[in-house]
């Protein structure tokens, strides 16, 4: 018998039967497996992103499991969050996991945001891959935030209470948005009531915008270690099972040193102040922002003006966006990027530094050594990515991964052109 | 892949100057359930019990801990029977809707000795006692400090004026605390005979908050070292498996 209607191409008769109708099977296969070619050259650098995938996994999980016991109330969430502590059966762990799975999501995308910096992932074509990356940062950021409020301490009160009034700077209409944000004049019940509403919604536009970030990738592949682009099928491998045993490797050391933290210490990445509840009558000696939202809080704090302060450090985020456009150079991979490889180091210190300064007292040298840092933050992106184009003269490029530019071992400076692209 | 753990710990550097909190140069105790197979010890865990009920709780609530979780202390269900029963517990309201006064019950929340935070407030010059279920978690320093503040009344240096209601005390922040001194040794007997100094009684009843902070420590640490035996094993397997997968394939790393 004959049929016009294209049959998949699974031999297991079950899945040929679904995959013919919705073809689920054949897009897996085409993301992350046999149909999906990858370059042979990847480094464990491009783990990071299947890690960051499962990272928001386990955070989806997590948190519905507490939601489940949780009560977004004043007079009740910090109990609510004891009693998952003590009474609810397996609750200290969800809640730990929950807890520092907040802190190793954004060490695992700040890895996975350097790598790309240092590889040039950004660039040409993968701009708007990039975009998207920023995006779900930015989501992240938002989804951690409200997510500290919850469990009603003294550091998630003020907390709170701080961040929502980098909103009153914007001229007239500031003090109406923040009542509007807070449902109220000041952090109350409202407030901890549309952060829960919120912090359960994001994390599921967050899987949304991955999926768009996934579409992206798909269009060009992943970039790799040498930034070029490859041409020949002999420099690519299926992801599967190449990729997905090499990310199943990366996730069990990733989970081991999760491990460590859950279960042997699982307070040391927050404050011990959030163990205090929240109490609107007395503030904390020292307001501090979890460690991820640190550097951004020192380049708040390095403009003594709270509106320029606010509009640094939201531009700060902001200039991640046009990143591809200030970075010139076509060459991708920092790697034949002697000078950018350079500055590419002092932009990673400068910016642990600015992580550093956002949590100690804005007193003495600090406040000098966050305007120095903050400084640089601006002019690494402003003046020395569109700069590095001009003076540096990147190394030759290979054609190809087998190029024998490479079997050869060294790889000497060669005038930018007399580069032979394709 | 050892680049990556240190890039992992390298990353965590700049954050251990903030998650200690307060700098409070204290003494440190090495305390049984320190590292990651400590435990907590149980007669030191009882002694401090008694500090705890027979001392703090006449200013300190610890409403988190129910009697029911003395059993982690090593009594049985009699003695938590009995041991609660001593106090009253207000319930209510009856089919008559009226309030009433009965034994406490193993199910029962530790009794708070305030209805409220302001009768614990008009109580104490308007100093409010902290409940001290969370304590060792909620101070930077943990048990150390706990242990630290509670032998650190000493007397006060000459120049400092020591206001009416404030007491001198070497640990905590800004030397000045609305705590008046409460261990001056012998103030519990010890059924086991201890010797029931400052330091001892000091250290029994940090023992005691800190299992009240934390009590699923043991099981938490426990199931860490099967979770991490586990996935490194599970890492040893998988990292096997990829080299025979990619032993095909020439790499030309950079």
């Amino acid at each position: 018998m004959k049929s016009s209607i294209p049959k998949s191409q699974f031999k297991n008769p079950v899945i040929n039967w679904i995959d013919t109708r919705l073809p689920i099977f054949t897009a897996a296969n085409e993301a992350v497996g046999t149909e999906h070619p990858t370059p042979k050259n990847l480094n464990y650098w491009w783990n990071f992103g299947s890690l960051a995938g499962v990272t928001l996994v386990i955070m989806i999980i997590t948190g519905i499991a507490l939601a489940m016991n949780y009560t977004a109330h004043v007079d009740h969430a910090f109990d609510s969050v004891e009693r998952i502590m003590r009474d609810v059966n397996g609750g200290w762990l969800i809640r730990y996991i929950h807890m520092n799975g907040a802190s190793f999501f954004f060490i695992v995308v700040y890895i996975h945001m350097a790598r790309s910096l240092y590889y040039g992932s950004y660039k040409a074509p993968r701009e708007l891959l990039w975009i998207l990356g920023v995006v779900i940062y930015l989501l992240m950021m938002a989804t951690a935030f409200l997510g500290y409020t919850l469990p009603w301490g003294q550091m998630s009160f003020w907390g709170a209470t701080v961040i929502t009034n980098f909103f009153s700077v914007i001229p007239f209409v500031g003090e109406p948005i923040v009542n509007w944000l807070l449902g109220g004049y000041t952090v109350d019940n409202p407030t901890l009531n549309r952060f829960y509403a919120l912090h359960y919604l994001l994390p599921f536009v967050i899987a949304g915008v991955i999926l768009l970030h996934i579409v992206a990738l798909h269009r060009f592949g992943s970039n790799n270690p040498l930034g070029i682009d490859i041409n020949n099928d002999k420099d690519m491998i299926p992801f599967h099972p190449y990729y997905t045993i090499k990310d199943f490797f990366g996730l069990a050391v990733f989970l081991a040193v999760f491990c460590i933290f859950v279960f042997f210490l699982p307070n040391f990445l927050g404050h011990p102040d959030n163990y205090v509840p929240a109490d609107s009558m007395s503030t904390p000696a020292h307001i501090v922002p979890e460690w991820y939202l640190s550097p951004f809080y020192a380049i708040l704090r390095a403009v003594p003006d709270k509106l320029l302060g606010v509009l640094a450090m939201f531009g700060a985020i902001g200039i991640l966006f046009i990143l591809p456009w200030l970075d010139r150079s076509p060459v991708r991979s920092a790697h034949f990027r002697p000078l950018y490889k350079i500055f590419y180091i002092i932009f990673i210190i400068n910016m642990l530094g600015l992580g550093y300064l956002g949590v100690q007292n804005p007193e003495g040298i600090y406040i000098i050594l966050g305007r120095v840092c903050t400084a640089w933050y601006f002019i690494h992106f402003l003046i020395v990515m569109p700069l590095l184009n001009i003076i540096e003269t990147p190394m030759a490029l290979p054609k190809s991964l087998s190029d024998p530019i490479f079997s050869s071992g060294s790889s000497g400076m060669a005038p930018a052109a007399s580069r032979s692209k394709k | 892949m050892h680049k990556l753990l240190v890039i992992l710990v390298l990353c965590l550097f700049p954050l251990a100057s903030f998650s200690a909190g307060p700098a409070v140069k204290g003494e440190t105790v090495d305390w049984s359930f320190n590292g990651p197979f400590g435990k907590f010890n149980k007669s030191s865990l009882q002694r401090g019990l008694q500090v705890y009920t027979e001392v703090c709780s006449s200013c300190h609530s610890l409403k988190y801990i129910a009697y029911r979780n003395l059993s982690d202390l090593g009594y049985n269900k009699s003695e938590i029977k009995a041991f609660a029963s001593n106090f009253t517990v207000t319930d209510g309201p009856n089919d008559d809707g009226e309030m009433f006064e009965r034994p406490g019950m193993p199910a029962d929340h530790f009794v708070s000795p305030y209805p409220n935070m302001n009768a614990a407030r008009a109580a104490n010059g308007g100093a409010y006692p902290p409940d001290l279920s969370l304590i060792t978690k909620a101070r930077g320093g943990g048990a150390d400090y706990l242990y630290s503040l509670l032998i650190g009344y000493k007397k006060p240096p000459e120049n400092l004026d020591v206001r009416e209601g404030l007491y001198y005390n070497k640990y905590y922040s800004g030397n000045l605390i609305a705590m008046p001194q409460p261990l001056y040794g012998d103030d519990v007997t010890y059924a086991d005979g201890t010797k029931a100094s400052i330091e001892q009684m000091a250290s029994d009843v940090t023992e005691f908050l800190a299992w009240a902070a934390e009590p699923e420590m043991e099981v938490r640490k426990r199931t860490g070292i099967a979770a991490i035996t586990f996935l490194l094993i599970m890492a040893v397997l998988s990292y096997l498996a990829k080299q025979q997968i990619w032993a095909n394939v020439k790499k030309k790393q950079i």
